[in-house]
């Protein structure tokens, strides 16, 4: 289909920069990208007949990780070595 | 308010009915990572190629200290540990159960919808008989026709009835005053008669018809005796 309809995973990495440039950055236009996302991962993990552990862990997967790079700089302070 | 000329359900109905869940989820490998990122890299790289990237990142993160080795690590590895065990062991039950109340739902929703559509089954063929009687409607109009004939014909009866009583009444009247102007004509004129005759004798003639009243009862009188 048409390069600003289809979704994102299937853009390929030469298009990529074609593909940004199409989509709108207005607020409304991040709120409708930040919905859609989440109703399509709802969609394709957690409103299923059978959904195993995957849906809510790779939530929290996300959720340390983000959390990790939040707190970074606090954790800097408790390294072990000081040279890498 | 109702725009009319707005068109009424020219699309599909996007709401109903609603398309059924789909059965298992997206696949993930290990819980945490999606099967696209395996097929992604597996052209290029293999089998092998998501674990390596995986431990080659792991270390590069360990080497460099930008994931610092704490406390936090050990509590959230033996977390893990609690958090990997008890998803293995209890894992089937609780999904076997969510199955049940699933089930459940469904079958209730189910027996609403076949209730729903018995009644009105039975009220479409309800409806059908209904229309199967009206059609004997003729019998019934036949019938009162009938009823209502006989009605009429007993009041006539009944009104000619009275007709011929009242008549029969007057003209008894009619004859009942002749008679007894009749009656009473014959009467008057015997006593008229009556009383002319004995106004006619004279007391001569009195006197002469005792006279011989008395002769005959005498000559009747010495018969008698001579019979004895």
């Amino acid at each position: 289909g048409l390069l600003w309809e289809r979704p994102l995973m299937e853009v390929r990495l030469g298009e990529l920069h074609a593909w940004i440039s199409t989509c709108s950055f207005s607020p409304q236009g991040l709120l409708g990208a930040v919905q859609k996302a989440w109703s399509s991962y709802c969609a394709k993990y957690i409103h299923v007949r059978q959904g195993g552990p995957a849906g809510i862990s790779m939530l929290l997967a996300g959720y340390c990780l983000l959390s990790y790079g939040w707190n970074y700089q606090h954790f800097k302070r408790h390294r072990w070595r000081k040279y890498h | 308010v109702l725009h009319t000329t707005r068109p009424l359900h020219t699309t599909q109905q996007s709401l109903a009915p609603v398309p059924p869940l789909p059965e298992k989820g997206g696949e993930v490998r290990h819980g945490l990572i999606p099967e696209e990122f395996f097929q992604f890299l597996y052209p290029k790289t293999g089998v092998t190629g998501p674990y390596m990237l995986g431990t080659g990142l792991l270390l590069y993160l360990l080497s460099k200290e930008i994931y610092v080795v704490n406390h936090e690590t050990v509590a959230a590895a033996s977390i893990l540990t609690v958090i990997v065990y008890a998803v293995k062991k209890f894992g089937p039950d609780v999904a076997a159960f969510a199955d049940k109340l699933n089930e459940e739902k469904i079958a209730t929703a189910l027996a609403m919808k076949n209730e729903a559509i018995q009644s009105l089954e039975t009220a479409i063929k309800e409806e059908k008989k209904e229309q199967w009687r009206l059609e004997g409607r003729n019998y019934l109009f036949d019938a009162k026709r009938n009823n209502i004939a006989m009605l009429l014909e007993a009041n006539y009866r009944e009104r000619l009835m009275m007709v011929y009583n009242e008549v029969k009444k007057r003209l008894d009247y009619q004859v009942a005053m002749q008679t007894l102007k009749r009656q009473k004509e014959t009467d008057h004129m015997i006593q008229w008669v009556e009383k002319n005759v004995v106004q006619s004798i004279t007391p001569q003639q009195q006197k002469e018809s005792i006279a011989k009243c008395i002769l005959d009862l005498k000559a009747l009188s010495k018969s008698a005796h001579a019979a004895v």
